[in-house]
C-alpha cells in the first residue's frame, strides 16, 4: 500500500497505470475469442506491424498514434482476410508480414534518427510511453470493448464456438470478426509502447490461457481473464517500480507466474476428481 | 402439408463456375433425407444454400416461415477449435436460442426452459455444468444436436455428423436421430460417406454429383444405376 501511494506521486506513474490496467483489460477480453479461434499470431504480427509504423512515424516527426493506428487496423483486416481464405498459411503469412514489417521498421530508422532510444523503448516498452493521449485513448477503447461483451456477450460466445452455426442461424459472422480485429489493432498500438513491440502480445495471450487452466465455462473464462489481466498488470508494475526493472518484462513475469500457479491448481483439482472417481 | 425447403432447378456455385447445377427437391416435416456423393461432388455446397448462406446463381429456393423465423436447426462439422473449448453443456445449449432472441442483449427465462428441455430430450441433462472439452464425442454431438433442437424442431441439417466418432457411438447416434424422426416428426437432413449405415437408415436418398444422379426412396436408389455403381459390393 505504502509503495502505491508513492508510486501515486508521480504524474507519470499514475498515467501508465490507468492507462496500462484498462489497456490489460481490453487485451485480455478480446484475447479470450481470439485464442479460442487460434488467431493468437495475430496479436504478435500486429504489434510488429505496429512497430514499423511507429518508427516511420518518428522517422518523418508525424504523430504516432494518428499513424500507426490506421496501419495497424488495415494490417488486422488484412490478416483476417487471409486467415479466412487460407490460401497461404495463415501461422506462415503471419510470420512472413511480422518480419517484414520489422524490417522495414529498421532500416527506416538506421537511415534517419539511428538506433535511438525512442526505437529501443517501442521494442522493450517503457513507463514513461503513457501520454495524456494515450490515457483518453484507453478510456474509450475500453469502455466500447466493455459494452461489446456486455451486451453482445451471447453472440460473441456464438460466434467463438461456431461460427457455422451462427452464420446460420443469422450472426452476421464478418462483421464481429472485423470489429474484434480493429478493436485489437487499437489496444496493440495503445499499449505497445508501454509493454514493448515484442511483449504486448503476452496480454492477449496470458490471461485467456491462464484462465482456461482452472475455469470449465465460457463465462468463467472471460470474467476471471479480465480481472486476473489488471491484477497481473498492477503488480508487475509495482514490482518494476520496486526493484527498477522493465515495466513490461516485469507484467510478463507476472503473468507467467499466475499462468503456473493456475495450472498448478488445475492439475491438483483434477486429481482430486479423479480420486473421487476411483 | 407445406413443405419446409423447396428447391426447384437450383444451382450454386462460386465466381461464374457452377458447382451444383439443376437441383430439384423438397424436404417435408417428417423426412429422412440422405446427401450422398464422393468429394467435390457439390454437397456442402447444396447444404451451405440450404442452410441460405449461399445465393442460388439460378432457380428459387422457398424456404418455410417458421424456418425463416428461427432459424434452420443445423449440425456443421466439428472444428478442432472446438474439442477443446472452455464452455458448459448448458452455454453450448443455450446458445441455439441466438435468433429467437433478436436484437435483445440477454436470454430470457423462456429460451433457458426451452435449452433444458432440450437437453432433457437428448439425456444430457446430467452433464448440463460439465465442461464441453471434457465430454466423449458423443456427448459433444448430443450437445450440439440439442443446441440445434433450441432454434427448430421441425428440420435438423446434418453435415458428415458421424466423423471422428467410435463405431458404438454411430451405432448410438443412428438410433438416436432414427428416435428423433419417427418419435418426434423431426425431419433429418443428413449429408454423409458413411454409405453403408445411410441406405438402413434414410428414407430417401440424393446422390450428388455436380448434378441430381437420383434422387428418390431408398429402396429405388438401391436397385438403380447410381445406387448400385456407389454401393459397389456394400
Amino acid at each position: 500500500m505504502e509503495i502505491l501511494r508513492e508510486m501515486m506521486s508521480y504524474p507519470f506513474l499514475v498515467r501508465a497505470l490507468i492507462g496500462g490496467v484498462l489497456v490489460a483489460l481490453c487485451a485480455s477480453l478480446l484475447g479470450v475469442s481470439l485464442v479460442l479461434k487460434r488467431y493468437s499470431m495475430i496479436g504478435d504480427g500486429l504489434s510488429h506491424v505496429s512497430f514499423g509504423a511507429l518508427s516511420i512515424a518518428v522517422a518523418f516527426g508525424w504523430s504516432p498514434l494518428k499513424i500507426s493506428i490506421p496501419v495497424v487496423v488495415l494490417a488486422a483486416f488484412f490478416l483476417l482476410r487471409i486467415t479466412e481464405n487460407a490460401k497461404i498459411k495463415s501461422d506462415a503469412a503471419i510470420a512472413m508480414i511480422s518480419a517484414a514489417a520489422l524490417a522495414i521498421g529498421i532500416i527506416v530508422t538506421s537511415l534517419t534518427t539511428g538506433m535511438t532510444t525512442d526505437v529501443s523503448s517501442y521494442m522493450f516498452g517503457s513507463i514513461l510511453a503513457m501520454s495524456r493521449d494515450d490515457v483518453r485513448l484507453s478510456v474509450i477503447l475500453s469502455v466500447v470493448v466493455l459494452g461489446l461483451f456486455v451486451f453482445c456477450y451471447n453472440k460473441i460466445f456464438a460466434v467463438t464456438f461456431d461460427e457455422s452455426f451462427a452464420k446460420a442461424t443469422g450472426v452476421n459472422v464478418s462483421r464481429y470478426n472485423v470489429l474484434i480485429s480493429i478493436l485489437t489493432a487499437i489496444t496493440i498500438v495503445l499499449g505497445m509502447r508501454m509493454m514493448g513491440a515484442m511483449l504486448i502480445s503476452s496480454l492477449i495471450i496470458f490471461p485467456a490461457l491462464t484462465s482456461m487452466r482452472i475455469f470449465k465455462s465460457f463465462r468463467g473464462v472471460v470474467l476471471s481473464s479480465g480481472i486476473l489481466s489488471m491484477v497481473c498488470f498492477l503488480i508487475g508494475l509495482v514490482l518494476s517500480y520496486q526493484y527498477s526493472t522493465p515495466a513490461g518484462a516485469s507484467v510478463v513475469i507476472v503473468n507467467l507466474s499466475a499462468f503456473l500457479l493456475f495450472s498448478l491448481i488445475g492439475m491438483i483439482l483434477k486429481m482430486r476428481k479423479g480420486d473421487r472417481i476411483k | 402439408m407445406n413443405s419446409l425447403i423447396e428447391c426447384s432447378h437450383v444451382d450454386f456455385g462460386y465466381e461464374n463456375q457452377d458447382a451444383v447445377v439443376g437441383v430439384t427437391m423438397t424436404v417435408n416435416p417428417g423426412d429422412y433425407i440422405c446427401i450422398v456423393g464422393e468429394n467435390g461432388s457439390g454437397k456442402s455446397t447444396l447444404m451451405k444454400g440450404l442452410l441460405g448462406l449461399l445465393k442460388p446463381t439460378s432457380g428459387t429456393i422457398s424456404i418455410s416461415e417458421e424456418l425463416k423465423k428461427n432459424g434452420i436447426g443445423y449440425l456443421p462439422q466439428q472444428t478442432a477449435a472446438q474439442k477443446d473449448f472452455p464452455a458448459t453443456v448448458f452455454e453450448v445449449v443455450l446458445s441455439g436460442c441466438l435468433s429467437r432472441r433478436g436484437s435483445r442483449p440477454f436470454y430470457s427465462a423462456k429460451e433457458k426452459k426451452l435449452a433444458k428441455e432440450s437437453m432433457e430430450r437428448l439425456g444430457i441433462t446430467e452433464i448440463s455444468s460439465h465442461c464441453y472439452r471434457d465430454l466423449s464425442g458423443g456427448q459433444q454431438q448430443r450437445a450440439l444436436i440439442a443446441r440445434a433442437l433450441c432454434a427448430t424442431d421441425k428440420l435438423l441439417i446434418l453435415d458428415e455428423p458421424i466423423a471422428g466418432l467410435d463405431p458404438a457411438a454411430i451405432a448410438e447416434f443412428y438410433q438416436m436421430i432414427r428416435g428423433l424422426n419417427e418419435k418426434e416428426g423431426v425431419a433429418i437432413l443428413m449429408v454423409s460417406h458413411d454409405i453403408g449405415n445411410v441406405v438402413k437408415q434414410a428414407d430417401k436418398i440424393l446422390h450428388l454429383k455436380r448434378e441430381v444422379l437420383f434422387y428418390g426412396s431408398t429402396k429405388e436408389y438401391i436397385n438403380s444405376d447410381a445406387g448400385r455403381i456407389y454401393l459397389g459390393g456394400a
